[in-house]
């Protein structure tokens, strides 16, 4: 780490742009920039994007990047805003840790009722502000077919509307009007707080941590994208075991895990 | 007798609504075109020089699901939630875009049970019709065939 970082500061010192081909995978600090693959062979190395013979040099050939979370635009190039990793697939991003949930469109949360205020509740999800989320936007919600749902509820839903400016929306129905399983999640359980990238990481298709969970009990997970997950097994104690060994998994190394999986599956 | 010549008419005229009635599209489109362009001074205009609009060929995007393929956020093990369950895999293979043709095949009825349906068919509708007496016989032999054997309970003379 520390000579990544001198490396890292060496570039800022220098205040030249990298190519963000050359730092895929290597850690970024805020305030850097960074070249798309095309400006590089314009900003080559001394005359050698001149002799190169365009016939139309104001008309590149442009191709749609797409920059992701912890990435920000600033004229033609990329500005970065989060520490972490970069890494490229489709788009670039930055592989950053953080605990503070910014609500954003298309994620699926775990909410908590906090009011009911005629036709919409207001549902903490961990944000700046508590979301708004209409009684309507239930599956087979209708004016006189009201959801059954009361203060201090937890809500599975996803984001309508989410951005700075305005408070966010949620609703427990997608765009074709089906639940898929979004809306009041059920009695008992136990609901806990982890980092936003530990749910990334168990979220991800080869997770090795939910294959293991899953065979040792049965039991009911389910994962909000703000860092909250609710678990549920048949008795208070298998429950707390779950709950202990997701927080824990995070600053685990796979041999710990293992020893103990094995433990557990014993007793 | 046939004018000689048309009659000219004033492009005022030729302006007016009524006249342009008979005029196809296109004609309309390129008068409506001439008309924006005629800038009289008392239209208000920038005197600056076309500004060359800055096309930004970055898109920013801020959620993760485009970044990693992430599984469907409910989740559940050794059936303890069956509908959970069945969403699970209808969500991470939608994901994958696999096609579901299986479950079609799985809900369409097959042709022995269509058979075996219509064969007490004529039982059923002849329940519809029946008197309310009858009905009993019906419900009796519904585990064999269906027939309304019974013969009608007549007047019993008394024996003296």
């Amino acid at each position: 780490m520390a000579e990544a970082a001198a490396i890292a500061a060496e570039s800022l010192a220098g205040s030249k742009a990298r190519a963000a081909r050359t730092v895929l995978g290597q850690v970024v600090l805020p305030g850097e920039e960074l070249l798309l693959p095309e400006q590089e062979d314009a900003e080559g190395p001394g005359g050698a994007g001149e002799r190169l013979l365009r016939l139309n040099p104001g008309a590149r050939s442009r191709v749609r990047v797409v920059c992701g979370p912890g990435l920000r635009r600033s004229g033609d190039r990329l500005l970065v805003t989060k520490c972490g990793r970069l890494r490229h697939k489709e788009l670039y991003w930055v592989d950053s840790q953080q605990k503070r949930y910014v609500p954003v469109k298309g994620d699926h949360v775990i909410g908590i009722v906090t009011a009911k205020s005629g036709d919409i509740f207001k549902v903490d999800v961990g944000g700046s502000e508590p979301a708004s989320l209409s009684y309507l936007a239930f599956e087979g919600a209708t004016k006189r077919n009201r959801p059954n749902v009361q203060v201090g509820d937890l809500i599975y839903g996803q984001f309508l509307v989410a951005n700075k400016d305005m408070e966010p929306e949620m609703v427990c129905i997608d765009s074709c009007g089906r639940a898929n399983g979004m809306g009041v999640i059920g009695q008992d359980g136990l609901l806990f707080k982890v980092t936003l990238g530990l749910i990334r990481k168990l979220l991800a298709p080869d997770c090795e941590i939910i294959q293991e969970v899953g065979k040792l009990y049965p039991l009911e997970i389910v994962f909000g994208m703000n860092g909250r997950i609710w678990v549920k097994a048949k008795t208070i104690q298998q429950t707390l075991i779950l709950a202990n060994i997701l927080e824990a998994c995070e600053h685990m190394t796979t041999d710990q895990r293992k020893q103990i999986f094995s433990r557990l599956a014993e007793s | 007798m046939a004018a000689e010549h048309k009659t000219k008419l004033s492009k005022n005229l030729l302006r007016m609504k009524f006249m342009q009635r008979g005029l196809d599209l296109e004609t309309k489109q390129q008068l409506e075109e001439e008309e924006k362009k005629i800038i009289s001074e008392e239209h208000w205009y920038l005197d600056l020089p076309e500004l060359k609009e800055k096309e930004s060929f970055i898109i920013e995007e801020q959620s993760f699901s485009f970044c990693e393929d992430l599984l469907y956020g409910r989740m559940s093990f050794r059936g303890f939630n069956p509908e959970v369950e069945k969403l699970m895999l209808q969500m991470n293979s939608k994901n994958k875009a696999k096609e579901v043709e299986d479950e079609t095949v799985e809900l369409d009825v097959s042709d022995e049970e269509m058979a075996k349906r219509y064969e007490t068919l004529v039982g059923t509708i002849g329940k519809k019709f029946a008197k309310k007496r009858d009905r009993a016989n019906y419900e009796e032999a519904e585990n064999g065939n269906i027939k309304p054997n019974k013969a009608k309970k007549m007047f019993l003379k008394p024996q003296d």
